[in-house]
Formats: C-alpha cells, structure tokens, sequence
C-alpha cells in the first residue's frame, strides 16, 4: 500500500477499510482479517492496524467479539457515510470555498460543473 | 525486558562511548535505533546482548545480568549482526546444529521465510551463497527462532531491491504482542511502517525513546507551500513540492511519522527534544 505524505497512517489505513466495506467487498455482518493478517498484507506494523481497528470500532464501522475477531457492523455503510459528511464539511469544504474565492467561480459556474458531472 | 542504568563504556584509551546512558525497552515493540556514524548503534547492542561489559552501570536483558549469559537469556535472544558468520555446511545441517539451542525455532516458519525469499534449496552450502542470500537464510533463521528479543544490526546491507519489500513483510509476520525487536539501521527507507518506536542515541546518551504515537502526538511532519505557520518550527527542507516541515504539534493535527526530518529535527534541536519528550509530567 502506497501512503500519502502528511496523514497519519492508521487513519489511511481506516479510510481503505471504509473502501472496501463501501464498494462491496467487504459485506455488512462479515467476519474481517486479523490485526496481523492486515499488518501483513498492508506490510504495516500489527500495533499501527491495532489503532485503526479502535478508531473503526470507536465510530461503530467494525465491532470486535472477543476471542472470534473482528466484524463489519451491520449498519456500518451509513455510518462510514456520516464520518465522511462530517469531515467533508468540517475539513473538504472550507478549503474549497476558499479555491472557489480566490479563482472568482460563481455558484452558478459550480452548479453547471455539478450537473455535468 | 531490556533495562540500561547508568552505563559508562569505552573502548581501550579510546574516546568514550556511552557517559551515564539509561534505557529502558518493553516488548511488543519493534523499535528502530538510530544514530550518526560511530554514536555507538553496535556497542550498545552488544551489551544488551552480554558480548561487551560496561565500565560502571546495570545492564540487563530478561531480568537477567546480561554479562553472566545465563542459558536462560541466551535462549530467549538473537543478535544478527552485520557481518553474518556461516560455517561450510548445508542449510538444512546448519538448522540441525543451531536450532536446539533454541526452544521455540519453528520449522515450518523458517521454511516459509526462505521461501519467500526464494531460497529454495536447503542442501546448498552457506560458504557457496552469496553474501546477500547469505543474509537472508540468517534472517529467516534468527525469525524462526521465536526468541523474546531480537537484535539486528543493519539487517537490510546487502539485500536486493525486491528483498528489502519482502523483509518488511516478513518482520510484520514475526511480530507480536511479546516480542522485542531492536533494529540499528542507516536504512530509513527500510523500516517504513514498520517500527512503532524510536530510539536515538548521541554523543553518549539516549537522545530519544519515544513511541511512533508519542512523537506525533508531541510533533508535526507536513509538506507545505505555506510559509505562515503559528507552529514552532523545529526542522525545514525545502523539496520540490514545498517545504518539508517539522514543528511542534499545538493544534492536535495527525500527520504520518518521517524518521529522516525527525532524526534531523532532533539533531538541530536537542535540548527542546528533552524538553517536550523526557519532562516529567
């Protein structure tokens, strides 16, 4: 796995489980790899899976069963999708705003571009 | 599982080595040591591993005094050093001579390690390998021993370019939640995403003992065309994209540990190092 320069790696780690769960290849309810089975597969340090698989279950997307591992969450697409709105706005959109003053884009110009899209 | 008090070392009417060095490391952990040439990166391992004693302090490895190499220590420790020693046999009789000694080798593991390192005949001599599939069999073998720690010294000197991507795979194979695993290496690149912990040593002492979360928690690593920070700024280097940054981590931001800025951050920083990270609570 190729990582970005500034973030925190298990935060790029948990954004490419919201990946998998969103596209389709890991289903709601289904049993996920081990925490040393992903450290391998990613070639990342087991601890550093360890605090994505947290943060994961802090916001409800995996759960862990003790002594059987880890799961994706029944309801975990809507909770991917509430994390990701909440970052999107807090952290995506000053940022574009901010593009879209600075380059003089009217909302009009970006709606265009939206319904083209 | 690896305590240092107070140690003095130097070799005969040499400079000093280490000057009242303490350290103390905990297993579950694989920590990268880092230092200039000639801080002592070897030494230092070999005293934790009972092969040179100090002048003055306490060293000692698995509750034991690592001078005394009791059995005990020596069977729950591996030290792969730089310069790896084979004798003129087989890879198969070398396992039958070295691994009785160790009590939790695993066959099966070693042979999967050799594999993925595309060693596929156990009856070739290790005199006849080259120096780096020479390497590799050592590697693969100190793995499979399962000791409680383990010790290498520039691991990755002489693997090719696909081998260091596999020995990365393999550490984070041998990993766990016990085991300690102390890496000395020039080789940055190598260990990326790999180790969770930091240790540097200058002049002496230990400059740093500090876990991957710990640092970035403490210190942030971004590539920025901003100039105007309010942040501290520790360590700059000015890259293509920008400018790559090391500053004090006021505003909580995570960003993604680089071991090159932060060895130079520390080095140009010593004292605010010491400050933000070694200040009691």
């Amino acid at each position: 796995m190729n990582f970005n320069d500034n973030k925190a790696i298990y935060l790029q780690i948990a954004e490419w489980v919201f990946e998998q769960i969103l596209n389709g290849n890991w289903k709601e309810g289904d049993r996920i790899m081990s925490v040393r089975e992903l450290g391998t597969l990613l070639v990342v340090n087991p601890n550093t899976i360890l605090r994505s698989y947290d943060f994961l279950q802090k916001l409800e997307v995996i759960v862990n069963r003790r002594g059987v591992g880890y799961f994706v969450a029944p309801d975990a697409t809507d909770k991917i999708i509430s994390h990701r709105r909440k970052q999107f706005v807090e952290e995506e959109v000053p940022a574009f705003f901010k593009t879209m003053k600075l380059v003089r884009m009217s909302w009009e110009e970006l709606a265009e571009l939206y319904k083209e899209s | 599982m690896i305590q240092l008090q107070n140690i003095n070392f130097s070799y005969h009417k040499g400079r000093t080595i280490f000057d009242d060095l303490s350290l103390s490391l905990e297993g579950g952990h694989i920590y990268g040591l880092f230092g200039k040439n000639g801080a002592g990166k070897t030494t230092l391992l070999k005293i934790i591993a009972g092969l040179r004693f100090p002048k003055s302090g306490s060293s000692t490895t698995l509750g034991q005094r690592a001078a005394l190499r009791k059995a005990e220590m020596l069977k729950n420790l591996y030290f792969l050093q730089e310069e790896v020693y084979v004798p003129a046999i087989s890879i198969r009789d070398y396992v039958k001579c070295y691994a009785p000694f160790y009590e939790n080798f695993d066959n099966e593991q070693f042979e999967e390690y050799l594999h993925l390192f595309e060693i596929t005949s156990m009856d070739d001599k290790l005199t006849a390998l080259s120096h780096g599939q020479r390497k590799k069999v050592i590697i693969s073998f100190a793995l499979a021993t399962n000791t409680k720690i383990l010790l290498m010294d520039e691991p990755t000197n002489g693997l090719d370019i696909p081998s260091k991507g596999i020995f990365r795979k393999i550490m984070t194979m041998a990993a766990n939640e016990d085991r300690l695993i102390l890496i000395s290496t020039h080789q940055v690149r190598d260990l990326h995403c790999l180790i969770d912990a930091v240790v540097i040593l200058d002049n002496g002492h230990i400059l740093l003992n500090a876990s991957a979360d710990d640092i970035t928690d403490k210190l942030c690593f971004k590539i920025t065309d901003d100039t105007g920070t309010d942040e501290p700024i520790l360590y700059c280097e000015e890259n293509l994209r920008g400018n790559l940054l090391v500053t004090e981590n006021i505003h909580h931001i995570e960003t993604k540990l680089d071991i090159e800025l932060l060895f130079n951050a520390v080095m140009l920083n010593k004292e605010r190092i010491n400050e933000l990270f070694n200040a009691k609570n």
